[in-house]
Order: C-alpha cells, then structure tokens, then sequence
C-alpha cells in the first residue's frame, strides 16, 4: 500500500462536516468550561467551609484523572441514574467539565493575584463582599489570566478528538468514515491534523484579538 | 609616561536608530584610575562594556596592550581571542551576577581552574588571598542568596581578582546597594587603587570619585565634554554642560 | 453502590495500572531526549537547524495526540513503519510529550539570568563554558516543575493508546463498564488508582524541586 493523496479531495466535504461539528462542540464546551470555571473559582474561595472542601474535592478528582475516563462515566454512568445522553451532550459535559476545573485553578490564582488594595477600596467605598468581587476583582483577575485560559482553549479543541471514541461524528470520526471506505489511513489522518492546526490558528489569533481589544481598557 | 594599556579611538556605536556613543577618544595608563561620570544616558555603561567586547563597537579603534581589540577575524578566531582577551580584563557589574549555584569561593575558582587549569590548590590560595583581601574571607562557603548587597560585590570583585587582570573595569559597582552597604565597597576598590591597580570606574559617586581618581572624564550625550584631575574638574569646570552636571548634582545631594 | 464489584475488578484494574505506568515512565523518557534535542536545536546559529526543531514543536504541540498516534499506528504501514502497538503508543507519546518538554526546556534556559552569562563571559569563559557551568546547573534546576507538569499530563494522556489495543487501565475499565453496567463504580476503582499515581509524582516532583531549589 503506499501513499496517494489525490483520494482526498473527494471526501472533503465529509471531513469538513466532522469540522463543524468539532467547532461545535469546542465552542459549546469552552464557553461552559469558563463558566463552570468561574463558579468553581469562586466556589473555592467562598467562606462556607463546606462548599470549599467539596469544590476542592471535585476539582482535585477531575484534574487527576484523564479526560476519556470522565466521558465514559458521563455517557454509561448517567445512564445509571436514568439520565440517557445522547453522545454529543455527553461530550460537551465532560468537556466543560473537565476544563472547568483547570479554567478555576487559573482564575483562582488570577484572583489571587488582584492587588488587595483595589479589594479594601471597593470596600471602604461600601460595596459588599459579593459585588466587591463581581465588579471589581473578577474582571481584572479575567483578565490577567487570559493568556492561560486561552491555552487550556486550545487544550480543549485537541482533546475534542476523543469525543469520537463514543461516536460522535466530528473530525476525528469522520476521517475514520473516509478511512474505512478507502483503506487509506495516513493521508486522511493527514489531512485531518492539518484541519486541527489551522482550527488551532484561528483559534489562538482570535484569542490575541480579545486579549488585544480588553488591553484597550487597562 | 609610560605607554597607555588602552586606547580608544574615535569609537561609534549605535543600537538600532540611536547613537549611544559619537566618537570617543579616550586613553588609560597602567596604574591609573579613570572615572568616568555622568548622567543616566550619557553612554558611560556602554563605553565600559566595549572595553571587554561585551558590546560591539560600529566604528573606531579599541587598542588593548598593543594589539586592536575590534580587529577583523573570523566567527571562531574571534571567539578564542574574546576568551583570552577577557582574561586580562575584570569586571565588576551592579548586579553582581554571582552565580547563586555556586558557593562563594566555587564563584571565585571556577574561572581559574577551567581557564587557567590551575590546580585545586593553587585556585584556593588566590581565592583566599582575594577573599582576604575583600574581608569576605570567612564568609567563603556561603552561598549568595544568604549574603547582603555589599558583601556579594566584594566577592564578585575577588572573582574578577582571581584571573589576576590587568584591568579592573566597574560598571556602577555601588548603584544597586543600599546606602549602609556603599561603604564597604568603596574601601575595597580604594585599596586596589593602592596597590597599582589599572582600574576604569563608572559611578554617580561624586564623593567617592573626587578621593580615589586620577583622572575624571564626564561624559554627556555619548561623546566625552571634558577631563582632568579631580580638583580641575569639581573645582573649576571648564564646560558649561560639566557646570549644569555639578550643578544639579550637588543640589539634588543638598536636599 | 455495589462494593463487592469493586473490589473484585481492582486486582485486574491494578495490573492495568502498570501498564500504563510503564509506558508512561518509557515516553516520559523519550519525551526528554526528543524535548532536549529539540530545545537546543531551537537556539542553533544556523536557521537550517532551527526551523525544523520549530515546525517540530508547531505541529506536535498544535494537534490531537490521537490524531499523531493514528498517523503512526494506522499510517505507518503504508510509508513503512510497521509497529506493534505497545510501540507505537510510547513512541506516538514520547514524540507529542517530547515538543511540549522542548518548551519546557526552552523556557528554563531563557529564564537563567542574562547577567550571569555576561559575568561568565566577561572572567574568559567561552559559549561552550558558560552553557556547562552556568546555564545548564540553574536551567536544569527551574525546569523541573513544569517537565513534572508534562509528565503528569502524559499519564493521564496515555489513556489514547487504548484506542489502539494497548490493554492499560482505562480501556480494562471500559471493558469491565461494557460487562457490568456499573460505570460508576468502575470509575471510581480507576479514578482512585490515576490519582494514587498522579499524586505520587506529583510529590516526588516537589520533593525533587525543594531539593534542588536555589534561593535566588
């Protein structure tokens, strides 16, 4: 067997299907794992005892173990107590999830980081515990951190690809598709990493941008 | 009077768009002290670290002992030369740039037992010797996280001791150092001086300047405005840019 | 919450563990041969040197491992390459964990402070010199966290040889998920064994760390 790329072409719209739904699923993951990420984040540091040891617990769980084990736990294990997901779904929940942990390590840290003195000013001024943080440490700490959330979003498109092990048909599946059809593995394994990279270029200039418009207002 | 031990000679050098020094002549005697004083900008850093090749000049002539420092060689012919060269020629840095991985006295052998291959024992008597001399000697098995400003300089000047120079070069040597801890840094350069130590001093010291100087060069906007002895200098000014220097010297200092 | 089960899958689980401890520790290895060729080749003179040690980095650090492990497994034949697959997934891993360690490595060399290069050069001491004796010792010391970060992201990234019938911990728990319909209870059997070997190298990277740390 030997290499012969001219095959791809036709199975082009096929790959760029997967492409989509990869975009899609990255998307929808990345958005919830920044929320999540927050909540977490904030989680950790609230003043009930229990909240934070629980948080902690979960974080320290879903850090330490791989993204693949969390998605079949999500998509058998939910099973168990009657939820029925269908894959896609489990797959933005274990995504979301799996990165939100990382994401509140980040903003954890980026909060940590805010001087106090913007913390006692908001304060003195009268402003409560909650509003201090929601007004005023957590947008700097947001935006301090950028540039280590955007490398867990990139992080996250990569590990996109292993949603395919429970059949959703994005890239990474899709390119099977291609492969079982024409027995033909390195061109399209090929041609779907060249796909990933330029996702990942978009990816990262997008992410410049935001960090270059929010520099605007610092 | 004897030969100068250097020699520069209308020496240019640029970073990118600006010019930082325009045409420098300037000669050192062996054994002398050269000042060089001016303001932050004034090119005297750069001037300093051309002498030992760590910045590159754009035109002129550096002389070293007789031979044209910036000459014309191959990349690998010039960086053997550069290693030896160096040898002859300490420098002391505001940072000190001791390396924290090594104790003290490691700081001070290592140069002269890779370069010089001298044996462990004989690096350890110059490195004591110099130890001594900077009074750091008990201090020689610390490490340099656990020594103050003024006590890591006066190991870094022993290290540039140690490969026995020809040249003492101090760039800045006390601007980095607390207040209380300028002292004991000036002692030791003061006692260098007496020992017939070749020495070029980059420094805002004007205090420390005016008593350990053979000779002042005040520089301004990268080219040399005037020189002479210390009392010529802080005395009776010629220049009127060296007047405004002073001037604003010794008012900020009377505050 | 059936306990009997889990303590009936561990014996097997754990021999699974082993295995992905084992090609871990072999790809963690040849990530740090590649991710130091790889760095040093990154601050070559001639750009010929340069450029592939870039689009090396570019490429592995800028797709799916999976995807690189099928290019290896699935498309290896067809230029050639033709390997089992305990192989090819230490391999496939190493050469991924290798670019994110060349980084590693990178910035650990970057970040030794410019002045002590100067001081080294300014005593005589040649490139060669002042890259032994003083960038290397301080370099190897700063980048011990993160090469421990990768490593620990190299084992929980082992799972995707599963995918080509490497029989390591996560595809017996998936095995066992499929037969048992308990996936709750085997994740947590399988979680427990990962955190157990996360956490033992996460400590034995802080303890190495706090050994050789330098108070700079």
């Amino acid at each position: 067997m030997s290499l012969d790329f001219s095959i791809v072409p036709s199975f082009l719209d096929m790959l760029f299907e997967g492409a989509m739904w990869t975009f899609f699923l990255t998307v929808l993951s990345i958005i919830f794992s920044l929320i999540f990420g927050t909540f977490f984040a904030i989680m950790q540091l609230s003043r009930y005892r229990l909240f934070k040891f629980f948080t902690r617990f979960f974080v320290w769980i879903f850090m330490g173990t791989p993204l693949l084990l969390q998605v079949y736990l999500i998509y058998f294990g939910l099973v168990q107590i009657g939820l029925n997901l269908n894959a896609f779904t489990a797959g933005v929940i274990a995504l979301s999830l799996h990165f939100s942990v990382y994401n509140s390590d980040i903003i954890r840290s980026g909060i940590f980081a805010v001087d106090k003195g913007h913390f006692e000013a908001s304060r003195s001024l009268g402003l409560s515990h909650s509003q201090t943080m929601r007004k005023v440490v957590v947008p700097q700490a947001l935006h301090m951190v950028m540039p280590a959330l955007g490398n867990m979003m990139i992080a996250l498109l990569k590990e996109s690809s292993l949603i395919s092990i429970i059949g959703v048909m994005e890239l990474t599946l899709s390119a099977q598709r291609a492969i079982s059809e024409t027995f033909h593995p390195f061109e399209f394994y090929v041609t779907a990493a060249a796909i990933y990279y330029i996702f990942n270029l978009m990816l990262e200039w997008a992410i410049k941008n935001v960090e270059a418009r929010s520099a605007k207002y610092r | 009077m004897k030969k100068p031990i250097i020699t520069i000679k209308n020496l240019h050098k640029h970073f990118g768009e600006l010019e930082v020094l325009k045409g420098i002549n300037m000669e050192v005697r062996p054994a002398e002290i050269v000042v060089v004083i001016g303001s932050s900008g004034s090119g005297k850093s750069t001037l300093l670290r051309t002498i030992n090749q760590l910045e590159e000049i754009n035109e002129g002539e550096i002389w070293f002992d007789g031979e044209m420092v910036n000459k014309k060689q191959s990349y690998s012919k010039r960086e053997k030369y550069l290693n030896k060269l160096r040898q002859h020629i300490g420098m002391v840095f505001q940072h000190f740039n001791l390396f924290p991985h090594l104790t003290a006295l490691e700081n001070i052998t290592m140069a002269p037992k890779l370069l010089k291959k001298l044996s462990e024992k004989e690096a350890l008597r110059i490195a004591e010797r110099n130890l001594e001399k900077v009074g750091m000697l008990d201090w020689k098995d610390y490490y340099p996280s656990r020594l103050s400003g003024g006590q890591k300089q006066r190991i870094a000047i022993a290290r540039a001791l140690s490969m026995e120079p020809k040249v003492m070069l101090f760039d800045e040597a006390t601007s980095a150092l607390d207040p209380e801890l300028v002292d004991e840094v000036n002692r030791v350069m003061k006692k260098l001086a007496t020992e017939n130590m070749t020495m070029i001093i980059v420094t805002h010291e004007m205090n420390f300047a005016k008593d350990v100087a053979d000779r002042i060069v005040f520089m301004d906007e990268g080219v040399v405005v005037e020189e002479g002895t210390p009392e010529e200098i802080f005395s009776n000014p010629k220049n009127e840019r060296t007047r405004t220097f002073l001037f604003n010297y010794l008012n900020r200092g009377a505050l | 919450m059936d306990f009997e089960l889990i303590l009936r899958v561990f014996p097997f689980l754990f021999k699974a563990a082993l295995v992905t401890v084992h090609v871990s520790v072999l790809s963690i290895c040849l990530g740090l041969v590649i991710g130091s060729i790889s760095a040093a080749a990154n601050f070559s003179r001639y750009s010929f040197v340069r450029w592939p040690a870039r689009f090396y980095v570019s490429f592995f650090r800028g797709t799916p491992a999976l995807i690189q492990l099928f290019i290896l497994y699935f498309g290896g034949p067809q230029i050639g390459i033709n390997l089992e697959p305990m192989a090819a997934g230490v391999i496939g891993l190493g050469i991924n964990i290798g670019a994110y360690m060349s980084e590693s490595i990178r910035g650990a060399i970057i970040a030794v402070d410019k002045g002590q290069i100067e001081a080294g050069r300014s005593l005589g001491l040649g490139k060669l010199q002042v890259q032994r004796k003083i960038i290397i010792p301080q370099a190897a010391r700063l980048m011990i966290r993160p090469i421990g970060v990768n490593s620990i992201g190299l084992i929980k990234g082992s799972v995707i040889v599963s995918t080509i019938s490497v029989i390591e911990l996560t595809f017996t728990a998936h095995r066992f998920i499929s037969s048992t319909y308990k996936p709750f209870e085997l994740f947590i059997a399988a979680s427990a064994l990962y955190l157990v070997i996360v956490s033992i190298v996460s400590f034995i990277v802080d303890r190495l760390d706090e050994h050789f740390a330098l108070e700079v």
